[in-house]
């Protein structure tokens, strides 16, 4: 299990406020992925149509999965893959080292994958004394700085291009020779390369598991996928159980509707299926292909009410259009998955105990769920870990005790359009003027606003006076 | 356009409009009654349950609701000048009750006739208002719940045009959280001030005269933040400008 950092998620968050070129670099990222995915959508009519048929399709498979799981094994056992179940991440971890060591790997390559983040196989492989290589460009970067990625499609969006030519400076020999993206891109293609020929294991991700080829999908724009998967000896594919779909073609439904919702192209670059390991008279390919399939509290989320969870094609939009995203990045949520899709499954994950504060910290604003290209009402589901939270006593004592005196008053309405005069009465009492700009107890707000200082009589009390006098309004 | 020509009406005054700014309350009044309505205003009522329902406390939630639902049964329509109480009315309640054989009938019909103002001004009674001017120049948010739970979006613009004088000017991200939220917005409150950090500098852009919108609680959050940043702006909710009210004191503006 992915740990998340001991800080506290709100020092966390603090912090990342605090960070002004983060803050720069989460809005030219974003920025550009909200403007290009509206580009995308409203360049293609039957978006809505398609979410639909995404979202029937994912659900189809949710239904039916033991179906459409068994045959996934059945046929990619029969072009030759290896297929291992993995019930929780640690069972993943050990599979995946179990067939590096088994092979007496020396270098791993990998391909960006956040179920191997999910479940830990980085440290993984760095406890069994394996060099580990990531292979996409931003992951490049996200090693150089030994960190975690902080979005699921740009894992090193937190990074400004300036901050990226200081690593490349340190991390690469020889150092690039100057600071444009296409210089340092190529300085990467140099260092990458060698590891590309000489590792002896490649390790993907899968964006689709194709049930009836018993096919592993994987989209990249950088090409580093295939340069994984296929120069390799072995090639392991880590996969969480939901990624399954019935046929190529439904594959492709929900490709067309993951690239626009990420990037806002129509396209990914390169779109490989890999179907069992190299054949006789096959040029190229890997000895062997292993596929690992992960549960990982997945089929305890098909029982209860975050099932729909299950749909989710990992795009990111909703990330790219939270507004808490866009202020504090990927890193402040402590998970592998960050986001409102983060804030639904790190407590999956990690347990809501150590988690409560992700499902809180959100204005629940409904842009996530608007953008979703499957249709994930995110916004319930983060208000059905509140309810749980609230239900198993994890909330703050003091949040209790206030809402259940408020709770009391609502229930009471004479009692508490008593509380409400009074209360008026009392606020006024702490400004002048129009606006209240200091306030105990809800320093929060005055911390960083002023509090429209109340008229002094509610409009209850007015209403019932201009009544009795008989005049309505 | 409406069934009965005079329909009657609970108006659902929400706790911040009944403590901070009744006029809100007393310009529904107007309107509606302006609009043909015979209005009431029940004394049962208290608030829609939103820092319960946003918080998890569901028990809670659902006692206000039975409550509320009971207070104004017997009402043709019930309106709301808030599309963020009136979304918690119309899909919160249903949801809350829906296993309760009591109650799941009784939430689906009061969530039928329940409605956010300016939509059951458009939408169900087909007014627009008549002879008023505001020379102003003036921006509006689309407060997220009214936008997306109950596509409230034209109807706002639809009787703002009506507003002789009045001059509306696009905002950047009209359509974006301003990070109010309810208790979010004291509960992470660092969050929150980046947020409508963003929001008050997109609403000084456009530099309009006036800040409308339809909640009272996006509209403190972005009015409170304005004031703190020293801006100009003065804000009012969406009804205060179609009920003529707007001539006067601005939220925060000692009247």
């Amino acid at each position: 299990m992915q740990t998340a950092t001991k800080t506290p998620f709100k020092d966390r968050a603090r912090a990342a406020l605090a960070d002004r070129t983060l803050k720069l670099a989460i809005d030219r990222t974003t920025g550009t992925a909200e403007t290009k995915r509206a580009a995308a959508v409203a360049g293609f009519p039957e978006f809505q149509a398609a979410r639909e048929r995404g979202r029937a399709i994912k659900d189809h498979v949710i239904a039916n999965l033991g179906h459409y799981l068994e045959m996934f094994e059945r046929n990619a056992t029969a072009s030759g893959a290896q297929v291992h179940w993995a019930s929780d991440d640690a069972e993943a971890r050990a599979i995946v080292t179990r067939i590096c060591l088994n092979a007496n790997a020396k270098i791993v390559t990998r391909s960006k994958s956040m179920l191997g983040e999910e479940i830990g196989l980085p440290h993984a492989l760095a406890d069994a004394g394996i060099e580990r290589v990531e292979t996409d460009l931003a992951e490049h970067i996200i090693q150089l700085a030994g960190e975690a990625p902080s979005h699921i499609i740009w894992p090193a969006m937190h990074r400004t291009r300036e901050q990226v030519a200081d690593l490349f400076r340190e991390g690469h020999n020889p150092p690039p020779e100057a600071e444009d993206p296409a210089t340092m891109v190529q300085s990467a293609r140099v260092q990458l390369r060698a590891k590309f020929l000489g590792a002896d294991v490649g390790i993907s991700g899968a964006n689709f598991l194709v049930a009836d080829t018993g096919a592993t999908c994987t989209v990249t724009n950088e090409g580093n996928a295939e340069l994984t998967t296929t120069p390799p000896r072995i090639h392991i594919v880590t996969a969480g159980i939901e990624k399954i779909v019935p046929s190529t073609a439904h594959a492709f439904a929900l490709l067309r509707l993951l690239v626009r919702s990420a990037t806002g192209g129509e396209m990914t670059q390169y779109t490989t299926f890999h179907c069992g390991p190299k054949r006789p008279g096959d040029a190229d390919g890997p000895e062997e292909m292993h596929i690992v399939l992960v549960d990982n509290g997945r089929t305890r989320m098909l029982a209860d009410e975050f099932r729909e969870m299950l749909r989710c094609i990992r795009c990111g939009a909703c990330m790219n259009h939270c507004v808490v995203y866009r202020q504090i990045g990927g890193h402040a949520y402590g998970g592998t998955y960050p986001g409102p899709m983060g804030s639904v499954l790190t407590p999956v994950l990690d347990g809501l105990a150590a988690s409560r504060d992700l499902p809180n910290a959100c204005t629940m604003n409904g842009r996530c769920a608007e953008v979703c290209p499957v249709e994930i009402p995110l916004p319930t589901l983060l208000r059905a870990w509140r309810v749980r939270s609230w239900r198993e006593g994890l909330e703050p004592g003091t949040l209790r005790a206030g809402i259940g005196l408020w709770a009391r008053l609502a229930h009471r309405p004479r009692l508490y359009r008593l509380a409400s005069r009074i209360g008026v009465r009392a606020l006024r009492l702490f400004g002048k003027g129009g606006w209240i700009s200091r306030l105990p107890l809800a320093g929060g707000w005055t911390a960083y606003r002023d509090l429209p200082r109340p008229p002094g009589r509610t409009f209850m009390e007015q209403y019932r006076a201009r009544q009795k006098k008989g005049t309505r309004t | 356009m409406s069934g009965k020509p005079n329909p009657r009406v609970g108006l659902f005054v929400t706790c911040l409009v009944d403590a901070i700014r009744p006029q809100i309350g007393f310009a529904a009044i107007q309107l509606l009654e302006e609009a043909g309505c015979t209005v009431e205003v029940p004394q049962a009522q208290t608030c829609c349950g939103q820092p319960a329902f946003n918080s998890g406390d569901n028990r809670d939630t659902e006692r206000l609701a039975r409550q509320t639902i009971a207070a104004f049964e017997g009402f043709d329509h019930v309106v709301l000048p808030s599309g963020s109480c009136a979304a918690t009315m119309v899909h919160g309640w249903p949801d809350l009750l829906a296993g309760d054989p009591d109650w799941a009938a009784r939430a689906k019909a009061f969530a039928a006739k329940t409605h956010e103002i300016t939509s059951f001004l458009v939408d169900v009674m087909g007014y627009a208002p008549q002879g008023r001017r505001l020379d102003a120049s003036a921006t509006y948010h689309d407060s997220c719940s009214g936008l997306r739970e109950l596509g409230i979006a034209g109807q706002p613009r639809a009787l703002l045009s009506h507003v002789e004088g009045l001059r509306m000017r696009g905002l950047e991200g009209n359509d974006v959280c301003c990070g109010f939220g309810g208790t979010f917005c004291v509960k992470y409150s660092a969050i929150s001030n980046g947020i409508v950090t963003e929001k008050a500098e997109a609403v000084e852009k456009t530099g309009a005269d006036l800040l409308l919108a339809g909640d009272l609680g996006c509209l403190m959050n972005m009015a409170g933040k304005l004031h703190r940043r020293g801006a100009k702006t003065r804000c009012f909710h969406t009804i205060e400008v179609l009920a003529g009210v707007a001539s006067g004191p601005a939220i925060g503006e000692e009247g």
